[in-house]
């Protein structure tokens, strides 16, 4: 079976979730859609206070190539236009409406019925993706339509669906496997001829054979698929181990995913994919897991974008007692929640509730020089020299010791028996780094 | 509402702690601290007891008297340096010298260079070596005879017979002295007691931990299960000294020990799994860790087979220790730079 070939861990995985049905969360009373739901530029709204707004109405237009639309995900009233704190409580632009009834617009597929054939061409499907506002939903929320223009330098030669979902905890992906296989394999489909290449794989990692079998199953329907079946390990999900993992081409240091051929999209993003080009429905609504050991829920919603995160707390029963740290994403690369009235995005995949045993950091002993964090590195770095030379801002030797390479998943901070939090410092480093490497003149 | 904590990810932490680490190489090391209780009952229970007590307390006294700081104790390590230590200690050896011995290593070897994960040499290497060339005949030759009072319930007859074999000295120093003489390796080897199962199971003459190479093998494959170490250095030492003594072999089997001999010779094995492996003075890299090992597979056959002491594997780890900043120089494989190459 493959894996990437490089470090990586077992966290335990933890899918309490996995047999909920994907639930149809009620719409609140009020939403926050956020104008910087995606990597790169925020949208600007487009709407005034006081407009009446659909479901599905385009309120922020993207304002730069890397930015993305952003449409309403309710019927009624914009209250306001104006900061509002995300759940780290730094101020974003954000449209708030008050919502009514809930009306969609018109040119919205809202059937059941899968539609298989695909009707547009290559770049139809591209400008459909950008004007529908689908970013890819496996945490880094780079807008789709850009990652299918690739530079005229890079050839294209196949499209990875990432179905690793290699973070503990998280089932919205499996759930999207297993209850819109078919919608997930045409959107692999369409992503292939945006692309104009004859082959796609979904990676899916051997913890969830039910997924594997459905998509497996009914695969042969769509010609130039492969389930890959992939080995348990953490980071597989990270886009440049998949591509290791899959077809064993490595991205160069900083290159482009697409220099090996590949392009990488989530499985949420493809079923969204999907819904954009046969549906013509835009990207606002989620699919999230409300989970976490002392959580009473263990539940799979669709969500509206923009949904208060306390209000989706709340219709779950409430802040467990005994949680201490509340993350936004899995427990290796989420973020922590500090604002509980924050309002979800396109990319959020999880309320995930944490107690204090499981996730309070141990004081930080000497480093026993044991390497362990050398051997865990899916990239290949040595953390424990990183976190050295961070500490006495060397910068020159961290950029000689690649800390750009660094994809900030965890695994060193993850595996040190002497509980040093090397991610922290290492994630400030590489930032600094980067920061006087980008203001050097090009040559 | 509760506090929440917001600390940035990861948000979970694996299993693996120092203390854990230092918990399995002590659970490592007790089939050997077993045979030598075996073979010589109460003074070997005293010289494991005193050792791991006296660096215990050293670090104790350093860390909280003379430094006012939080002690460490807890994370075991000063219990395995206190073991290691007896086991490259003579069986018989009197308090106070295993004393100076815990002395060098806690305070001098250890502590004097920032504590746990600073030092540049193996603790109790360092130690033996210091007690090595300051009570020669106390570290080495009839040293190892085992006093009448050791054999409180060891098993008497077992030692002796392997004692009277090889009148005292270690396997190594016999050979030597008898090579010295002008008797040729073929003769040597005959002599009763001089046997390869004997070096497997339980060859009497050497330190408390060099007594059976099986005990040894036992432990260094616990390591490996538990996934404590990597095989590297272990192996490179191994094979280097297999492959250079073999050469040497080859050469003039009259003159030269054969490879087998070589790396039965409980103080190798003891350095190679044990001693050279040690997390804080061995190399990070793979890469490193083969250059480490096949360097102290080189010193430790020079110096066994021309230099002036018959056991040369605590000096060769403690060279090579001191190239370990140097090797660390070796990077790991980058993920990146592999795919820049094609």
């Amino acid at each position: 079976m493959r894996t990437f070939r490089m470090g990586g861990v077992h966290p335990a995985d933890k899918k309490i979730s996995k047999d909920a049905k994907i639930e149809k969360l009620p719409i609140p009373k009020i939403v926050y859609i956020s104008m910087a739901q995606h990597l790169g530029a925020p949208a600007a709204p487009c709407v005034a206070v006081g407009d009446k707004v659909k479901v599905g109405q385009i309120i922020g237009n993207p304002t730069g190539f890397v930015s993305a639309p952003v449409h309403s995900s309710v019927s009624g009233t914009v209250k306001a236009i104006g900061m509002v704190n995300d759940l780290a409580k730094r101020p974003v632009n954000t449209v708030t409406i008050e919502v009514e009834g809930d009306e969609w617009m018109e040119d919205i597929d809202r059937s059941e019925e899968i539609v298989r054939e695909i009707k547009l061409d290559k770049k139809e499907i591209v400008d459909r993706i950008k004007a529908c506002g689908v970013v890819g939903l496996g945490g880094a929320t780079f807008p789709t339509n850009v990652k299918l223009s690739p530079p005229p330098t890079a050839t294209p030669t196949c499209v990875i669906i990432n179905g690793a979902e290699c973070e503990p905890y998280l089932t919205s992906d499996y759930r999207v496997m297993m209850e819109m296989p078919e919608q997930v394999l045409i959107g692999g489909t369409i992503l292939m001829k945006a692309l104009g290449v004859d082959k796609y794989y979904v990676g899916i990692e051997e913890n969830k054979p039910e997924a594997i079998k459905k998509l497996s199953d009914l695969a042969p329907k769509y010609p130039g698929v492969e389930i890959v079946p992939l080995k348990k390990k953490y980071p597989q999900g990270g886009e440049k181990q998949l591509i290791d993992a899959v077809i064993r081409k490595r991205v160069p240091s900083q290159g482009l995913p697409v220099d090996t051929g590949a392009v990488v999209q989530n499985v949420g993003t493809a079923f969204a994919v999907y819904e954009a080009v046969q549906k013509n429905k835009p990207l606002f609504e989620g699919i999230m897991t409300v989970t976490g050991d002392c959580s009473k829920a263990q539940r799979n919603f669709l969500h509206r974008v923009g949904t208060p995160l306390s209000f989706i707390m709340d219709y779950c029963g409430g802040v467990p007692e005994d949680a201490s740290k509340i993350i936004s994403g899995g427990p290796m690369m989420g973020k922590a929640i500090s604002n509980i009235n924050a309002p979800t995005l396109k990319g959020t995949s999880s309320i995930l509730y944490m107690t204090e045993a499981q996730t309070k950091r141990k004081e930080e002993s000497n480093c026993i020089r044991c390497g362990k964090c050398v051997g865990a590195c899916p990239m290949g770095l040595e953390p424990y020299l990183l976190n050295k030379l961070g500490k006495a801002g060397m910068m020159d030797e961290l950029e000689e010791h690649h800390v750009y390479d660094c994809i900030e998943c965890g695994c060193c901070s993850f595996t040190c028996p002497a509980f040093i939090p090397l991610l922290d410092t290492i994630r400030q480093s590489k930032a600094a780094v980067m920061k006087i490497m980008r203001s050097r003149p090009k040559k | 509402m509760n506090t929440l904590i917001v600390s940035p990810s990861p948000h979970v932490h694996g299993k693996e702690s120092t203390r854990k680490i230092m918990g399995d190489v002590i659970i490592a090391l007790l089939p050997a601290v077993l045979v030598s209780i075996w073979f010589f009952g109460l003074s070997a229970i005293h010289l494991v007891c005193v050792s791991v007590l006296a660096c215990v307390v050293f670090e104790y006294f350093i860390q909280k008297v003379l430094m006012k700081k939080r002690s460490t104790v807890g994370d075991l390590s000063a219990v395995v340096t206190g073991v290691l230590l007896a086991l490259n200690l003579p069986v018989c050896s009197p308090w106070w010298l295993i004393l100076i011995g815990a002395f060098v290593a806690i305070g001098i070897a250890k502590m004097s260079f920032g504590g746990l994960g600073q030092n540049l040499f193996n603790p109790a290497l360092v130690a033996r070596v210091v007690l090595l060339v300051s009570f020669p005949v106390l570290m080495t030759g009839t040293a190892f005879h085992a006093p009448e009072t050791g054999y409180l319930f060891g098993n008497s007859d077992l030692a002796s017979a392997a004692l009277d074999a090889t009148s005292g000295a270690t396997p190594l120093g016999f050979v030597k002295e008898q090579l010295a003489k002008g008797v040729s390796m073929q003769e040597i080897m005959a002599t009763p007691g001089l046997s390869y199962t004997q070096l497997l199971f339980a060859n009497m003459g050497g330190s408390a931990g060099e007594l059976s190479a099986v005990a040894l093998i036992l432990g260094f494959i616990y390591l490996l299960c538990r996934r404590v170490i990597k095989p590297w250095i272990s192996l490179s030492i191994l094979a280097t000294v297999f492959v250079f003594a073999g050469i040497l072999y080859l050469g003039d089997s009259s003159k030269y020990v054969d490879p087998v001999f070589h790396v039965l010779n409980g103080g190798l094995l003891l350095g190679a799994f044990f001693m050279a492996t040690d997390y804080v003075t061995s190399p990070m890299t793979a890469k490193g860790q083969v250059i480490f090992g096949i360097g102290i597979g080189v010193i430790t056959v020079l110096i066994r087979t021309f230099g002036a002491y018959p056991e040369g594997v605590s000096f060769a780890i403690l060279i090579m220790n001191a190239t370990v900043p140097l090797l660390n120089k070796f990077q790991p494989k980058r993920f990146a730079e592999e795919a820049q190459k094609k």
